[in-house]
């Protein structure tokens, strides 16, 4: 089990979208180009195997870029966030 | 005004006797509620201090006159503690899982920490009655606990076991009870998952009762002067009355006997009195035997407080009446009944511009006999808002038409009847989509039902056979003007779901048309101008020949008159059959549509073209020339296909589907060999010599041969009956037009029904090893099976028949249960979506301004403007230029 999870990264499958964090200038500026803070964020979970990949810490925003039948290519942006309890 | 708030939290609590005490205005006494004045009683129910509602009389704790004052909680001092039911399941419980002698939770601390883990590692479980251990002994103070017994609805007893191990109920009174519940210490609740500051847990056993106000259960007068009482005041009135029996009782010293009934009783009361549904308890009844509805029954169900005053109400200004069809309705119009017409009223303000106009609608009165009449009004509101209702009297005197229509000067607002053009929505439920609800142009008519054109019934997913609709009468400029922009028909041609029209041709409209332009044909100027003539035609254009000095249009002429002169497409109409080399302009079905400038050089007009859901042409137009033009070709091709179906005649009937006796001989052969063929396979299964496929048992390949060789067999008969039957058959014309029904239901007419399937296999359920009594045990034939040989024509056999109705059942529970759910899961769709928006920059917001898409659909693309899902129609704007199919 503990050898998988190493040797996995589930940022290199192909069904997995590019994952990276944005730095504090790059989060400002999405933050100034939608007019809004980090509460309006779409989340996701830090314990999310794409976040733990990527080695991001709650309150990090990460940048996703997925292939989109629609567009091509689309961008989405993420708060890395706590998992709540149940 | 304050600024606006997060909520940041909501608790949940119970009221306290405290809290109830405290918000009382009077202690009520007194089971009375008038003197035989009419006057309430002091410390009565109907209280002076706890509001009103007889005009005229002021509230003793507010002042204000009936209508202003909100109503005032009382309160009744019960003699002794009794149980609400509402909460019976939580004191279950609470005294299943804490000690009867502490009041402490039945688990050690460690125990505790095991299943809601540590305060930094909280898992935020809260614990249940399954996380403790029965009759166990308290790990506190060491006390052995006893099963606690709840039977329904309020009683609970503990079951202890005496000297000689029988076993013995003690009954637990509400006040046994309310004193365990407080003994319960506030960290255990917590870990229960209830908030002690908020909820103690003693206060689900009343001591004192909130008597609400009088406000929330007004008495009736009744024709004959008598008051009746709300159905609470009722059951108030005999909690008082016992909780006063009780008490007199109690303090005389009655035997422990006589205590407990009363006790018992008014548990009883209060009981129905919160819900007079309770399992294991008679309902309350009215004298007149009629279940009390109290205040469960005020909140649940369909007419409760949820889902029938507040979720969903009644409105004014609508109408309902059943539905019929009216071609010659332009589909943006929708036919009103007169009588309709005449109740339903705009209002109009008076201004300085308008005052002749609508002092003639006063004159007009209130009774508009033929639809041809201008119309009437039936109300004029004067400045002070007072109403006045126009009556027109015997005589010009016994009116008041002719006065009012004098008196009125701007200012005052005249409530006019509907007519011609007025904007009105109209709906059918269910309400699945936005254009279940349209905005259309009024069109008085006589008759009692609303009139459409069959064309808009797509939308609204209607047919005639009693189906009823819904009309709503916008009542200001406001409401009309975005029912218009918004709602109106043209502009839901287009359907978001698929950027495709959903307004088009439908059935005959798709016959006709495609009768009229198959092939070449030629008509005389007569014929051309009688189906051109409901059209908005201008000029008949130039003859395609001229024989005998008689002018003739082709089939295709006619049509072209109604297409928009610039229009240039090439497309495959739906009887195109995808043949591998495409003749274009020489095929042999006329299946390739060609038109250039406006002008339908080949091909013939079907379901591709104008029908709904399709719409080729329709959709080309839209995106061409507008809603507009759109709208008029609706029209216009759904009036010309109606006169070019009458000019031909459309009809159908048993020996439509009467074949050659070569014919039938052919089909009988064809389903013998399959007979035959289908006894082979099965003797070469049962000597042991079948090849099993890749994957599957012997027995399943069996199955699988045996299903494509009837399957087979049938698709032939279909071919035979097919080759007999072309297009002066009309049900050959429904299916190549795609007007309605297909092929294969001709197949099955004429041909053979073929085989019945239940769940993708052949029939196998009913007797031991066998399907009917009437085959040998073992039998796998095909008749044994559930294939029909006949044609619905011929008629089935016994077995046939039975075997064709276990097929088609399970066609109807399918669709029964796929309709539910798919409701349900569209009703969560909806709930979770209904609030989001896109925002000026793109993205699609909630309403707290949570982002949840960056941007529409990732590509900004609105679906009801697109093309079938494409942002820009390439093939369209290349096709309009070269006039050339790309």
């Amino acid at each position: 089990m503990a050898l998988i999870a190493q040797q996995l990264n589930v940022l290199k499958h192909e069904m997995v979208p590019e994952h990276s964090i944005m730095t504090d200038e790059e989060v400002q500026a999405l933050f100034s180009r939608y007019e809004i803070s980090a509460e309006h964020l779409p989340k996701i979970y830090h314990d999310d195997p794409a976040v733990i990949a990527t080695n991001a810490r709650i309150s990090d925003v990460i940048k996703i870029v997925r292939k989109s039948r629609t567009a091509g290519r689309a961008e989405s942006y993420r708060l890395v966030v706590k998992r709540p309890k149940k | 005004m304050p600024s606006p708030k997060r909520i940041g939290k909501i608790d949940f609590g119970l009221l306290s006797p405290k809290e109830i005490r405290q918000m009382s205005v009077r202690k009520i006494i007194w089971a009375d509620t008038y003197d035989d004045d009419g006057f309430p009683y002091p410390q009565g129910l109907m209280d002076l201090h706890l509001g009103v509602i007889d005009p005229g009389l002021r509230c003793k704790t507010c002042s204000q006159k009936s209508g202003e004052c909100p109503g005032h909680f009382g309160h009744i001092e019960l003699a002794k503690p009794v149980i609400h039911v509402g909460y019976t399941r939580l004191i279950r419980k609470l005294l299943r899982v804490t000690c009867r002698e502490c009041g402490r939770l039945l688990l050690s601390s460690d125990e505790i920490e095991k299943i809601i883990g540590t305060d930094i590692s909280a898992t935020g479980d809260s614990l249940t009655e399954k996380d403790i251990k029965k009759e166990r002994i308290c790990p506190h103070c060491g006390e052995q606990q006893l099963k606690i017994n709840f039977e329904k609805p309020t009683t609970f007893a503990e079951i202890a076991t005496d000297e000689r191990g029988k076993k013995v109920e003690n009954k637990l009174t509400p006040a046994d009870i309310r004193a365990r519940l407080e003994k319960i210490p506030d960290e255990d609740l917590r870990h229960l998952g209830i908030d002690p500051v908020v909820a103690r847990p003693e206060w689900t056993v009343l001591t004192v009762l909130p008597v609400p106000p009088v406000t929330m259960r007004p008495s009736i007068i009744l024709e004959n002067g008598q008051r009746s009482e709300d159905d609470l005041t009722h059951k108030l009135v005999d909690i008082i009355r016992i909780n006063q029996r009780f008490k007199e009782n109690q303090d005389a010293g009655a035997p422990q006997l006589i205590i407990e009934d009363l006790w018992e009783l008014l548990q009883y009361h209060v009981t129905t009195y919160h819900d007079n549904e309770v399992a294991g308890c008679p309902p309350a009844r009215h004298r007149s035997g009629r279940p009390l509805k109290t205040l469960s029954q005020r909140l649940k169900g369909k007419d409760g407080r949820f889902r029938g005053s507040l979720s969903g109400k009644r409105v004014n200004f609508s109408s309902r009446t059943v539905i019929s069809p009216n071609p010659n309705l332009s589909i943006i119009e929708v036919g009103i009944p007169l009588r309709i017409a005449n109740e339903m009223t705009i209002p109009i303000r008076v201004t300085q511009f308008n005052i002749e106009e609508l002092r003639e609608i006063v004159r007009n009165g209130p009774d508009r006999e033929d639809v041809r009449d201008p119309c009437g009004a039936n109300y004029a509101i004067r400045p002070d808002k007072r109403r006045v209702r126009l009556t027109k009297g015997a005589t010009s005197e016994d009116g008041n038409l002719e006065f009012i229509a004098e008196q009125m000067e701007p200012g005052w607002t005249i409530e006019r009847h509907l007519r011609d053009g007025d904007i009105v929505l109209f709906n059918r439920q269910p309400s699945l989509h936005r254009m279940s609800i349209m905005a259309h142009r009024v069109k008085v008519m006589d008759g009692k039902t609303f009139r459409l054109n069959p064309a808009v019934c797509p939308p609204y997913n209607a047919d005639f056979d009693g189906d009823e609709m819904n009309l709503h009468i916008p009542q200001t400029e406001e409401a009309r003007a975005e029912a218009f922009l918004l709602a109106s028909v043209q502009e839901n041609i287009l359907s978001p779901r698929f950027g495709g029209p959903i307004i088009g041709g439908i059935h005959d409209h798709i016959s006709g048309i495609f009768m009229l332009t198959h092939t070449r044909r030629w008509f005389n100027k007569g014929d051309a101008i009688s189906m051109l003539q409901n059209c908005d035609i201008k000029r008949m254009g130039e003859p395609d020949k001229i024989e005998d000095d008689v002018p003739y249009w082709t089939n295709k002429q006619i049509f072209s008159h109604i297409l928009p002169p610039t229009l240039n497409m090439v497309f495959q109409a739906s009887s195109c059959e995808n043949c591998d080399q495409c003749l274009r302009e020489n095929c042999d079905r006329d299946a390739y549509v060609r038109i250039v400038d406006g002008e339908l050089l080949c091909g013939t007009i079907d379901k591709k073209a104008i029908g709904a859901f399709d719409g080729a042409i329709v959709h080309r137009i839209i995106r061409q020339y507008g809603y507009a033009r759109a709208v008029q070709f609706i029209d216009d091709v759904t009036r010309l296909s109606i006169r070019a179906i009458m000019y031909d005649g459309f009809t159908f009937a048993i020996d439509d589907e009467d074949l050659s006796k070569s014919d039938y001989g052919q089909i009988r052969e064809v389903l013998e060999r399959a007979t035959h063929d289908v006894g082979r396979r099965i003797q070469i299964y049962e000597d042991g010599q079948l090849e099993p496929m890749p994957g599957r048992t012997e027995e399943e390949t069996l199955e699988m041969q045996i299903m494509q060789v009837l399957g087979k067999a049938r698709d032939n008969t279909g071919e035979i009956a097919g080759r007999h039957l072309g297009l002066s058959n009309s049900a050959v014309v429904m299916a190549v037009s795609g007007a309605r029904g297909s092929m294969l239901n001709l197949t099955q007419m004429a041909g053979c029904v073929g085989q019945q399937a239940v769940r993708g296999e052949r029939i196998m359920r009913g007797y031991e090893d066998r399907t009917l009594p009437h085959f040998k045990k073992g039998n796998r034939g095909a008749e044994g099976h559930g294939f029909v040989k006949n044609s619905y024509k011929s008629g089935l056999n016994p077995t046939e028949f039975f075997f064709h109705a276990i097929g088609g059942r399970e066609g109807l529970v399918d669709t029964a249960v796929r309709t539910s759910q798919s409701g349900y899961l569209q009703r969560r769709m909806i709930n979770a979506l209904q609030d989001l928006k896109v925002a000026y920059d793109g993205t699609v917001r909630t309403t707290g301004g949570r982002i949840i898409q960056f941007n529409y659909g990732e590509d900004s693309t609105d679906p009801m403007k697109s093309s079938f899902g494409q942002p820009v129609d390439v093939k369209g704007i290349v096709e309009n230029i070269l006039k050339e199919a790309v």
